[in-house]
C-alpha cells in the first residue's frame, strides 16, 4: 500500500541548502569537504530547511551555520551543546545539528558536551577534530599530541590529549561514530546514522587544517595508506582490515583490543563488532586502539544503543500532567494556598 | 477547644513582633511559618523575616547554628517585619545569646529551660546560666520546660523518645498561639496534611501543640494573653505569599497571558532554588524546566528555547549572574527575549548565601563586556514579585531583549498577605511571531530580514519551523536589517546606538512615576527593591511626627523613568537607602548630576524603619541645610 504523504517534502538540491554568503575558510581547508557532504546529503534526508537548525560555538568550524540555508545560530565559545538542548526541548520536532571544533567542544565546552551526551537529548553533534586551534592562529588543542610544537608550546606540549571517542563513550553517549574529511561517502553515511538516531549523537570528523596542522592525519587517511590504517567497523562482522582483510582486532585476556594477524589467530578469534552492546566497555576498548595518528584506527559507528531520549521524556511528563490535571488554570493556581476573604 | 479560645480575657494590642530562635534542627522556620499562616487566615496584616544560617545543620547548640524567624502581625497595614522584637522565643542558650540584643528594652523572653544545662551553656559561651544571673534583668522572663513537657505529652503515644523530643517546636507554637489568641485549626489541619500517613508524627506534633496551648491557659500566664484584631485591608481574597512563590506564579501568569510556553534553565543556588522547585511542579501549564549542568548551560538552554519561540528564563543569584554574563551578552546581540532572575544575596564570592543584600545592581546594569545595555527591573515586596515577573516578561517579549529581574533573599523568603488579582484583569502580552517575509530581494522574490525593526525598534521573532523565514543569527556584529555579518565601522556604531535606543524606548511604556508622601517636602527618600517596606515605614512615622518627606521607589532601573531627573532636582535632599554601598546613588549622580546622599547597609539584614529615621537625620544634618 502506498499513499502520498499529506504534506510532501519539497524536492531540493544542494543549491537550496546553501546560502549566498561567501565561504571564508582558508583555501584547502577540510571544512569545505564536510560542508559539501552535508549540503549534498540533506536533500535526501526527507527533512525541510525550515525544520532544520545548525547551532555552533566559536572557531573555524563554527562558521558553518552561516553557509546553510536553514535556521542557524553562531553562538559563543563552547556553548553550542548547552544552547541546543534548550531549543530541542522547546521544539522537539526541529532537527538540531551542533557544529564545533576540538577546542570549542572538548576544551571550553567540554562540560556541556559530556552532559548533552549523558542526558541523551536528540541532537546531532559533528565534532571537527583538526587537533589545533585554527581561528586563534595555531595554539595546541586538547587533542594535540604530547610534544607538539605550536606558538604556545615552543618547547613541545606536555599536555596529555583527549581521545574524543573515549570521552563520549565514558559519558555513556548512545551514539558515537568517527569519520574523516577525505571520504565523502563515509561522512554522509555517518551523518545519516546520526540523524536517524533517537538521542544525542556524536560524530568525530578527522579534519585537516592545512594552515596550522597540515597533514595531521596523513599517516592514516591518505589514499595510499588508508587501506592499511583505517579499520572500518561494521556491525555484526568480525573486525578485519588491510587490503585483503589480513589483519583484525581481537580482545586479549584483559579485555583490551589488540591488532592481530588473521593468519595467526583464525577468523573465529576476531572480535565481532556489536554497536548495540548495552555495555560501552568493548566500544571503549576499540577506541583505545589509536588516537588517530600513525596506528591502525577504527572509523565507523562505535556505539548505537536505544535509551530514553530526554526531550521526548520531558514532553511525555508534560502530556501526563495535562492529562491528569487538565490544562493549567491560573485562577486555581492563585487560590491553591489557604485563602481568606476581607469584605 | 474553640477556634479562638477565651479571647474575652485577652488584652488588645495593635501589633506585636515575635522572634522565634533555636537550633537549625529545632524547626524554627516551620514554627514561624505556621504562626504566620494562622495569623494570615485570622486576618492580620503581617510581614516576616526568616533569618537562617548557610549550614544545613551546624554543630548543635552553637551560635553558628542559630536559626530565627521574625514576624510582625498587626491590626493595620504594615510594610516591615518590625524593628526590635517584643517577644523572643529562645529554644536554647545559643539562641538567647545570639538574639537577645535584638529584643526591645523590657521585652519578653520565653526560654525552653530544659536546654539550659552545662553542655549547651558552654557551647553558647555562657560561664553561668543567664537564667540565674542578671543577664536577663529588665526583661520579662517566662521559663518553660518545653522539652520535658513535650515528652510528657507524648508518653502514651508509642512515639520514640527522640521523635517526641523533636515535637518541642510545636509546644512552643501552641504556647505562643495561646498567648496571642491564634486560631488552632489551621495548624492542626496543616499537621494532618503535611504528615499524612505518618500517624505517630501527627499524634506527637498535635499532642505537643495542644500541650503548649494548655500550658498557657493553666500556668498563670494570664497577664501574657493578648488579642490582635484583623486588619482593615482592602476587600478581596487574600493568601499569604513569599517572594519566590509570587515570582514563580508571575512567570506562569506571564506565559498564560502571552500564550507562549515557559522554559526555565536553572542551576540550584540559594536563595533562588525555590523558584525552580515551584515551576517544576506546574507542567500542566506547559512549563518546561531543565536543571542544567552549570549556570552557563542554564542560561544557554534558556536562550536556545527563546530562539525556538518559548519564554526563556533562568533563575539564579549573584555568583550565577557572573557566570552567565557572556551568554547574556549573546542574547543582547541576538535581540531575543530572555529573563534573568537574580535573587541577590551577600557577596562578593560565596559571601553570605542565606542573608540578604542588594549589591548586584551594577552587575545587572554593566556586568558584560562591550556596550551591552539591557532593561533592569526590581521587585519591592514579596507579593509584588508577581507583578515584577509579568513586567519582566512583557518587556522581554515586546522589545526582544534579555531583561534582568532583581529580587533578594529577604523578598524571596519573606511573606505577606496578597490580595489575589482577578485573572481577567492581568495585562495581555503579544508575542507577535513573524510569519511572513518582510522584504523583496533583487530578483523580486519575497525575502526575510531578521533585523528589520518595528516601531519599538524590536526585530522579528521568527522561530524555526516557519517556512520561508530561514535566517542565521550570531554574536558577530551584523548589518542592521539583513543580519549579515558586517565589520563595517559605521554599521557597528549604528548597531551600538540602536541597541541603546531600543532599551531607552522602553521608558515610553512606563506609567508615570508615583511620588508618595509630601511632594512639596525638602527631603526625598529614593529607593529600589526590598527597602520599600522599611522606607515606607520610616516615611509614615516621620510624617506622623510632623515632618514633611517625599518618597520615590523605582521598579525600573534601566531605563530610568523619563521624569525622574526633573523630579529629583526639586528636592534639597535626595537620600538613597540601599542594601549595598551606594550603587543607585552613583547611577543617580552620574545620570542627573543630583547630589544624592547614600545610606548604605551590608549586614545581611534589612533596614528597620527606626534605624532609617536615625540615619536619615544624621545624613541630612551632615550635608547641611536647604540649598
Amino acid at each position: 500500500m502506498s499513499t502520498a504523504p499529506e504534506t510532501a517534502i519539497p524536492v531540493t538540491t544542494k543549491k537550496d541548502w546553501a546560502t549566498d554568503q561567501e565561504v571564508r575558510w582558508c583555501p584547502g581547508c577540510g571544512d569545505y569537504s564536510i560542508l559539501t557532504a552535508v549540503q549534498l546529503m540533506l536533500p535526501d534526508l526527507g527533512v525541510t530547511r525550515e525544520n532544520t537548525v545548525f547551532i555552533s560555538g566559536i572557531g573555524c568550524a563554527a562558521r558553518f551555520p552561516y553557509y546553510m540555508n536553514t535556521y542557524g545560530m553562531h553562538s559563543i565559545h563552547g556553548r553550542a551543546p548547552a544552547i541546543s538542548p534548550g531549543l530541542k526541548l522547546a521544539r522537539p520536532e526541529i532537527d538540531v545539528w551542533v557544529i564545533g571544533g576540538d577546542g570549542d567542544m572538548l576544551s571550553i565546552g567540554g562540560n556541556h558536551l559530556i552532559h548533552a551526551l549523558r542526558r541523551n537529548v536528540n541532537i546531532n553533534i559533528l565534532l571537527f577534530n583538526n587537533r589545533i586551534y585554527g581561528l586563534t592562529k595555531g595554539q595546541y588543542s586538547p587533542t594535540s599530541e604530547v610534544g607538539k610544537v605550536t606558538k604556545s608550546t615552543p618547547f613541545g606540549s606536555v599536555d596529555a590529549p583527549f581521545n574524543p571517542i573515549s570521552v563520549a563513550l565514558g559519558a555513556e553517549a548512545s551514539f558515537v561514530a568517527r569519520t574523516h574529511d577525505m571520504d565523502r561517502k563515509h561522512m554522509q553515511a555517518m551523518f545519516r546514522r546520526a540523524h536517524a538516531h533517537q538521542g544525542a549523537a556524536l560524530v568525530e570528523v578527522f579534519q585537516n587544517c592545512n594552515v596550522f596542522n597540515d597533514g595531521a592525519y596523513d599517516t592514516i587517511t591518505k589514499k595510499d595508506v588508508r587501506g592499511h590504517m583505517l579499520i572500518d567497523l561494521q556491525h555484526g562482522e568480525p573486525i578485519r582490515f588491510g587490503p585483503d582483510g589480513e589483519r583484525g582486532v581481537a580482545l586479549d585476556g584483559r579485555g583490551l583490543a589488540t591488532i592481530v594477524d588473521v593468519a595467526d589467530v583464525g577468523v573465529d578469534a576476531l572480535l565481532v563488532h556489536d554497536e548495540a552492546d548495552p555495555d560501552p566497555s568493548v566500544a571503549f576498548a576499540l577506541s583505545r586502539l589509536s588516537n588517530g595518528v600513525g596506528r591502525p584506527t577504527p572509523i565507523g559507528v562505535f556505539r548505537a544503543v536505544d535509551r530514553p531520549e530526554y526531550a521526548s521524556a520531558t514532553s511525555a511528563q508534560l502530556a501526563e500532567a495535562q492529562a491528569a490535571q487538565g490544562p493549567g488554570d491560573l485562577h486555581a493556581l492563585l487560590h491553591s494556598q489557604p485563602t481568606w476573604d476581607v469584605s | 477547644m474553640t477556634d479562638v479560645a477565651d479571647s474575652s480575657t485577652a488584652r488588645e494590642l495593635s501589633q506585636v513582633i515575635i522572634r522565634f530562635a533555636g537550633d537549625s534542627g529545632d524547626g524554627m522556620q516551620l514554627t514561624g511559618d505556621r504562626f504566620t499562616n494562622a495569623s494570615a487566615l485570622f486576618g492580620n496584616d503581617l510581614a516576616t523575616l526568616p533569618d537562617f544560617p548557610a549550614e544545613i545543620r551546624a554543630p548543635a547548640g552553637t551560635l553558628a547554628g542559630v536559626s530565627a524567624f521574625q514576624v510582625q502581625i498587626s491590626d493595620h497595614d504594615i510594610t516591615t517585619p518590625g524593628d526590635a522584637p517584643n517577644v523572643l522565643v529562645a529554644m536554647n542558650p545559643a539562641a538567647l545569646k545570639s538574639d537577645l540584643g535584638r529584643l526591645e528594652p523590657g521585652g519578653t523572653v520565653i526560654v525552653n529551660e530544659d536546654t539550659f544545662e552545662d553542655r549547651n551553656l558552654a557551647k553558647a559561651g555562657y560561664d553561668t546560666s543567664p537564667l540565674d544571673d542578671d543577664t536577663l534583668g529588665g526583661y520579662t522572663v517566662i521559663r518553660v520546660p518545653m522539652t520535658s513537657l513535650t515528652m510528657e505529652a507524648c508518653k502514651d503515644l508509642g512515639v520514640k523518645t527522640r521523635d517526641a523530643e523533636r515535637s518541642k517546636n510545636f509546644f512552643a507554637l501552641g504556647l505562643i498561639s495561646w498567648m496571642y489568641t491564634r486560631p488552632l485549626e489551621p495548624t492542626l489541619d496543616w499537621i494532618d496534611k503535611k504528615f499524612a500517613g505518618k500517624e505517630l508524627v501527627i499524634g506527637a506534633n498535635k499532642a505537643a501543640f495542644k500541650a503548649g496551648h494548655a500550658y498557657g491557659e493553666t500556668a498563670e500566664l494570664g497577664e501574657h494573653h493578648f488579642m490582635i484584631r484583623p486588619a482593615a485591608l482592602e476587600p478581596g481574597t487574600y493568601t499569604n505569599i513569599n517572594g519566590n512563590t509570587a515570582l514563580a506564579w508571575g512567570l506562569i501568569a506571564a506565559g498564560h497571558q502571552a500564550k507562549v510556553p515557559l522554559f526555565l534553565g536553572s542551576y540550584p543556588i540559594t536563595p533562588a532554588s525555590d523558584i525552580l522547585h515551584e515551576l517544576s511542579k506546574h507542567k500542566n501549564f506547559g512549563v518546561r524546566t531543565l536543571q542544567a549542568e552549570d549556570e552557563i548551560a542554564a542560561v544557554g538552554a534558556a536562550l536556545g528555547a527563546s530562539y525556538g519561540g518559548h519564554i526563556g528564563l533562568t533563575t539564579t543569584s549573584g555568583p550565577g549572574v557572573a557566570l552567565k554574563g557572556e551568554t547574556i551578552g549573546l542574547a543582547v546581540s541576538l535581540e531575543l527575549p530572555l529573563v534573568i532572575i537574580d535573587i541577590q544575596r551577600g557577596g562578593p564570592s560565596t559571601g553570605l548565601p542565606t542573608k540578604t543584600e542588594a549589591s548586584d545592581l551594577m552587575l545587572a546594569m554593566y556586568g558584560r563586556h562591550g556596550e551591552a545595555p539591557l532593561p533592569v527591573i526590581a521587585a519591592y515586596s514579596p507579593a509584588q514579585c508577581f507583578e515584577a515577573a509579568l513586567e519582566a516578561v512583557r518587556i522581554a517579549i515586546t522589545y526582544r531583549t534579555p531583561v534582568v529581574l532583581l529580587s533578594d533573599g529577604y523578598l524571596a523568603n519573606g511573606s505577606e498577605p496578597w490580595r489575589l488579582p482577578d485573572v481577567a484583569s492581568l495585562p495581555t502580552i503579544e508575542a507577535n511571531y513573524a510569519t511572513e517575509p518582510n522584504q523583496v530581494n533583487e530578483d523580486g522574490e519575497p525575502s526575510f530580514w531578521p533585523y528589520q525593526r518595528d516601531e519599538n525598534l524590536a526585530r522579528p521573532w521568527a522561530i524555526p519551523g516557519t517556512p520561508g523565514l530561514m535566517h542565521r543569527v550570531g554574536g558577530i556584529e551584523k548589518q542592521d536589517g539583513t543580519g549579515n555579518i558586517s565589520y563595517d565601522p559605521a554599521n557597528h556604531q549604528h548597531m551600538t546606538d540602536i541597541r541603546q535606543a531600543r532599551i531607552d524606548k522602553i521608558a515610553e511604556s512606563l506609567p508615570p512615576l508615583d511620588v508618595a508622601g509630601d511632594a512639596d517636602a525638602d527631603l526625598c527618600l529614593l529607593g529600589w527593591g526590598s527597602t520599600w517596606g522599611a522606607i515606607t515605614g520610616a516615611v509614615n512615622r516621620m510624617r506622623a511626627g510632623g515632618q514633611k518627606v517625599a518618597q520615590i521607589h523605582l521598579t525600573h532601573l534601566n531605563p530610568l523613568p523619563t521624569e525622574l531627573g526633573d523630579l529629583l532636582r526639586r528636592f534639597d535632599h535626595v537620600v538613597v537607602p540601599e542594601m549595598n554601598m551606594g550603587q543607585l546613588t552613583r547611577i543617580i549622580r552620574a545620570e542627573y548630576l543630583v547630589d544624592a546622599i547614600s545610606i548604605p547597609k551590608v549586614m545581611g539584614q534589612p533596614f528597620t524603619a527606626g534605624e532609617l529615621i536615625e540615619r536619615i537625620a544624621a545624613a541630612t544634618a551632615a550635608s547641611g541645610g536647604p540649598r
